[in-house]
């Protein structure tokens, strides 16, 4: 008797969902095509950035400014070759005309090209590649993050003012690593003591830290994303090091899963960001709030943008009210950028790249809970662009 | 820089090159035994041992201390590598290598999406315990404990190792069973329950090696194939099925590394442009063991110490 | 093989069905090379993927520097991973077993870092080209021409393949492969025909690579990654050994199953490691074996 009730209330709620869709006459939601790194050691940004982006999604129930939206997201596995086959597919079969949610610059360089070449928008959370911010900006493209080298360039700045005098930088040997110690080199105009490349699979960082300790520095400055930064940085307290060094840190070398994932050797580290959890603007504080209760974990910066471009989204929908063939319009209305980032006022530059604040952080102990947390100290930078945006010609 | 200066440095650097060789050979004895023995080629060795660092550094979070943390990793690994071998490597026995190395790359694939649906995507922590965090005055410089007790872990394995194999009639009956298994099979062993236990112990060796790692590695899903073509490498480079073979190759794989990142790009300073002899430097070293294994097999086309008749 | 001809002519009005197929035969091409010296010859190759990358990169660097005349940099992308198969091959194939693996991994990880250090070629942010190469009188741009292009070079590729291991050459070759001793003790210069396969498995893995440039219109340093490497041993085991055009299916197969299971779920390398393992634990010929030799059992 009591089974038969049950699925005799499980079938009406089937019919009665299925049935509201049926019957409703509704406009089919807009496909958002979201490729993003899901798998690979990398994996948890993209969990992060989609969950951020979700979370705007679920304040309006299912809408971004008003219009019904569905996000299919795809997992391209760190690798171009896939982030290029995924956005065929949406492109073609699915017909999507807005991308979002690429993670790491080898495979949006791999994607964009063909996304705005076929006419459609890409609004990237997190990566902000040099290439597509100078010469190769298009009016399709947009970047709700930073450009790849800001970040590097604050911290530079940071160390500048913490008066460090002789610093080792350390970077893995690519393209992004080059990019971000010249980023650093822009700004910071102390002597550089050691300046090391290390391989993107090395685990074991023994030999480049009897080099660092032989250099003699007051500090140090690495860009080693993910595992690496965990491995070099738990190597270096080891060694030793953080007592009469000095490290200071870009933002992803320092978010929550780093600190969770170093554990108390994280203490004192000094950092730069773009988007800090204590940011004290109304957007900010609601998210902060909605992101841990509804996934009880610490939100990170990717997360932070995903959800800061789901509301820009949601501001060029609603001003468009859906309609993506009313291209100009749309653009036009991201360019505005009307909406309430966690990062206070939110714009873009000439080259459709953010022009914001950059701020200086400490990880400090909780006095109240005894976990290590980040603690903003001050703005370093003030609506800074990037050095490329010079070179964009767009009408 | 002064003479005392670049010497202790350069001694530093040394133990350096041990102390990741030593790392390197916990991982690859079981490697080695597995291949040079059994005649499979396992990818999903790596795996064991990214089994053997999350589940020590799960029993850390939840307060086990050390040593019982390692256990529980070096088990959970031992008991993976014998479920392993009971389901999937036994059909591998006798298959061509090409065969062998679909199989366990699929495993890869199920261990690390595994992985990830039991622990999450977020790297686990693990400090290194209290007593060994300290650093040790080693005459002109200063080295991690916990650095010492990995290599001091490595030679007891090798130790261990060579007592099992040489002196036990566990070990008489895996060289055996490697190069006449017929004969041991007419003698009434049962070949099928000795393989499983030498796969066993071989996982159970990669699990002691994650649990060890982890407190200064990210403990991370892949973790595992990173290391894995190092230790490839190694034993290749050493010998196949030999353990003082792995031992070599090992310890020489570190120390090409290890030097070789620590001298290559200081080296080309004086030759290079600055800009580029530092990035150089840096891709040069990433290869040095490559073409240390190249050279290694140009001279040598079984590695340095080969074990019999394979 | 002659099912694919008719069957996409119909598909014009699934565009991303072109896309998709395109991609498949530009990868079936290095599989098929791969599987001529590894079903054929014997020898395992785990570095296949460098000359695929270096093809790739070939016609890139040259459409950087303004050369868009297909013709050239296909010509080129041959050359260069054949050249390079030939200085790889002369040093590996001195070992076997194992230690082939291993040398030639070691070859291609030797490639997959050299790319990503080189900045003026992209490094690890790959080199995208500006347009598709040019060909008398044929416009790669459509999708379509490329597609038929891809198709003939690739059926071209295995009608050569196939009358070279049918030739006395290949029969030499398969002959190595079981018994080296017998055929040495013949007279045959087993390293040279072994070279001589490798060169050219190594120069048609080159020609998918610049196939591959002007499709993608972009090349980046994991095209020599080893997992790509080990890809293109899937789509060869799971096709059957030593059947060239099971390669085809093979490759069909895994990149099919990894669009489908990409697009379920996120945890897709759980069933895609399991698929796999049933396959290569219980179908012992590969797919192609299976499904076309399930009549002599």
């Amino acid at each position: 008797m009591l089974t038969f009730a049950r699925a005799l209330l499980a079938a009406l709620l089937v019919l009665s969902v299925s049935g509201s869709s049926a019957f409703a006459a509704d406009p089919p939601p807009l496909k958002i095509g979201m490729i993003t790194t899901l798998s690979t050691a990398g994996g948890y940004l993209g969990e992060d950035m989609r969950d951020g982006f979700q979370l705007a999604i679920d304040e309006e129930r299912g809408k971004l400014g008003g219009v019904p939206v569905q996000v299919i997201v795809e997992d391209d596995g760190l690798k171009p070759a896939s982030g290029k086959q995924i956005a065929d597919k949406f492109l073609l079969q699915d017909k999507i005309q807005l991308f979002t949610g690429i993670i790491y610059s080898n495979v949006a360089l791999a994607v964009v090209p063909s996304v705005v070449e076929a006419g459609a928008f890409y609004v990237s959370p997190n990566s902000g590649p040099s290439q597509l911010a100078g010469k190769g900006c298009n009016k399709n493209f947009f970047v709700v993050s930073w450009q790849n080298d800001t970040p590097h360039e604050a911290t530079g700045q940071y160390a500048q003012y913490l008066g460090l005098k002789k610093m080792v930088v350390v970077a893995p040997n690519y393209t992004t690593g080059k990019d971000a110690i010249a980023g650093f080199k822009r700004t910071y105009h102390g002597q550089i003591a050691e300046e090391i490349y290390t391989a993107l699979d090395q685990t074991d960082y023994s030999a480049e830290l009897a080099r660092i300790r032989a250099a003699n520095a007051d500090g140090i400055y690495y860009f080693l994303p993910g595992g690496l930064g965990i491995n070099f940085l738990k190597q270096f307290a080891q060694a030793g090091l953080k007592k009469t060094m000095k490290v200071v840190l870009p933002e992803f070398s320092l978010e929550n899963h780093v600190i969770g994932a170093v554990g108390n050797d994280a203490e004192d580290l000094y950092g730069t960001a773009h988007w800090l959890e204590d940011l004290p603007y109304a957007a900010n504080k609601k998210f902060v709030t909605d992101y841990r209760a509804k996934y009880h974990r610490e939100p990170t910066p990717y997360a932070s943008q995903g959800y800061d471009t789901a509301k820009l989204i949601a501001s060029a929908l609603r001003a468009v009210n859906g309609d993506l063939s009313k291209a100009d319009a749309f653009r036009a209305a991201l360019r505005k950028a009307d909406f309430k980032s966690t990062r206070g006022a939110f714009k873009f530059g000439p080259n459709q790249y953010p022009v914001q604040d950059w701020y200086s952080m400490k990880v400090v102990r909780d006095p109240k809970t005894k976990k290590l947390t980040l603690r903003g100290v001050g703005k370093i930078m003030r609506d800074t662009g990037d050095v490329y945006s010079g070179q964009c010609k767009l009408t | 820089m002064q003479a005392d200066l670049i010497v202790s440095l350069a001694l530093e650097q040394v133990l350096n090159g041990l102390q990741f060789g030593a790392m390197i050979f916990l991982i690859a004895a079981g490697l080695t035994l597995v291949f040079g023995i059994m005649g499979v080629i396992n990818l999903a060795h790596g795996s064991l041992y990214m089994i053997g660092a999350f589940v020590s550094a799960s029993a850390a979070v939840h307060g086990a201390p050390f040593a019982v943390a390692v256990l529980a990793g070096a088990a959970a690994a031992g008991l993976a590598g014998v479920v392993m071998e009971l389901v999937v490597i036994r059909r591998l026995y006798g298959r061509d290598h090409l065969h062998q190395v679909l199989a366990t790359f699929a495993l890869i694939l199920i261990a690390n999406d595994g992985v990830s649906m039991l622990w999450g995507k977020v790297p686990l922590p693990v400090d290194v315990p209290g007593a060994l965090a300290g650093t040790l005055s080693l005459g002109g410089f200063v080295y991690p404990a916990y650095r010492l007790v990995l290599i001091g872990a490595g030679l007891l394995a090798a130790l261990g190792l060579y007592v099992l194999i040489a002196r036990t009639r566990l070990g008489m009956l895996i060289r055996a069973g490697a190069t006449h298994r017929e004969t041991v099979a007419a003698l009434g062993v049962d070949i099928a329950q000795l393989n499983t236990i030498v796969f066993g112990l071989g996982a159970l060796l990669a699990g002691v090696a994650g649990a060890l790692l982890a407190p200064i590695l990210a403990v991370q899903v892949g973790m595992g194939e990173q290391i894995l073509i190092l230790t490839f490498v190694a034993i290749v480079v050493g010998g196949l099925g030999s353990i003082r073979g792995a031992f070599v190759g090992a310890l020489l794989v570190g120390l090409v590394d290890t030097l070789g990142r620590a001298y290559i790009p200081v080296l080309l300073k004086p030759v290079a442009r600055p800009e580029i002899a530092d990035s150089l430097g840096g891709g040069l070293s990433a290869v040095a063991i490559y073409v240390l294994m190249a050279v290694v097999l140009v001279w040598k086309p079984r590695g340095l110490f080969p074990a019999g008749a394979r | 093989m002659l099912l694919a001809l008719p069957a996409i002519a119909s598909l014009l009005h699934q565009p991303f069905w072109i896309s998709s197929v395109t991609r498949i035969l530009i990868l079936a091409l290095a599989a098929v090379s791969l599987d001529l010296i590894v079903g054929y010859g014997g020898m395992v190759s785990f570095g296949h993927a460098a000359y695929f990358a270096v093809g790739g990169y070939t016609v890139a660097v040259l459409a950087q520097h303004g050369v868009d005349s297909a013709l050239v940099a296909w010509a080129a992308a041959v050359v260069t991973s054949a050249l390079l198969a030939a200085l790889v091959g002369a040093l590996s194939l001195r070992t076997s077993g194992i230690f082939f693996i291993m040398i030639t991994l070691a070859f291609a990880q030797m490639v997959f870092y050299a790319l990503i250090a080189v900045r003026a070629w992209g490094g690890n942010d790959g080199l995208s080209l500006d347009a598709r190469g040019t060909l008398p009188g044929i416009d790669l741009r459509d999708a379509n021409v490329l597609y038929f292009v891809c198709l003939a070079l690739l059926i071209a590729f295995v009608a050569f393949a196939a009358q070279l291991v049918e030739s006395r050459f290949g029969i030499v070759l398969r002959g190595a492969r079981r018994s080296e001793r017998r055929l040495l003790a013949l007279g045959f210069p087993t390293f040279r025909y072994k070279l001589v396969a490798f060169v050219i498995a190594g120069a048609g893995a080159g020609l998918a690579g610049a196939l591959w440039a002007e499709y993608a219109r972009f090349v980046s340093p994991d095209m020599a990654s080893w997992s790509r490497s080990g890809e293109f041993l899937v789509m060869v085991i799971l096709g059957g050994l030593g059947t060239l055009a099971g390669a085809l299916y093979g490759t069909a197969v895994l990149l099919g199953l990894e669009s489908v299971l990409s697009g379920f779920t996120e945890h897709w390398m759980l069933p895609l490691g399991i698929i796999l393992l049933v396959i290569v634990l219980f179908a012992k010929r590969g797919l192609y074996g299976w499904l076309a030799g399930s009549n002599d059992g």
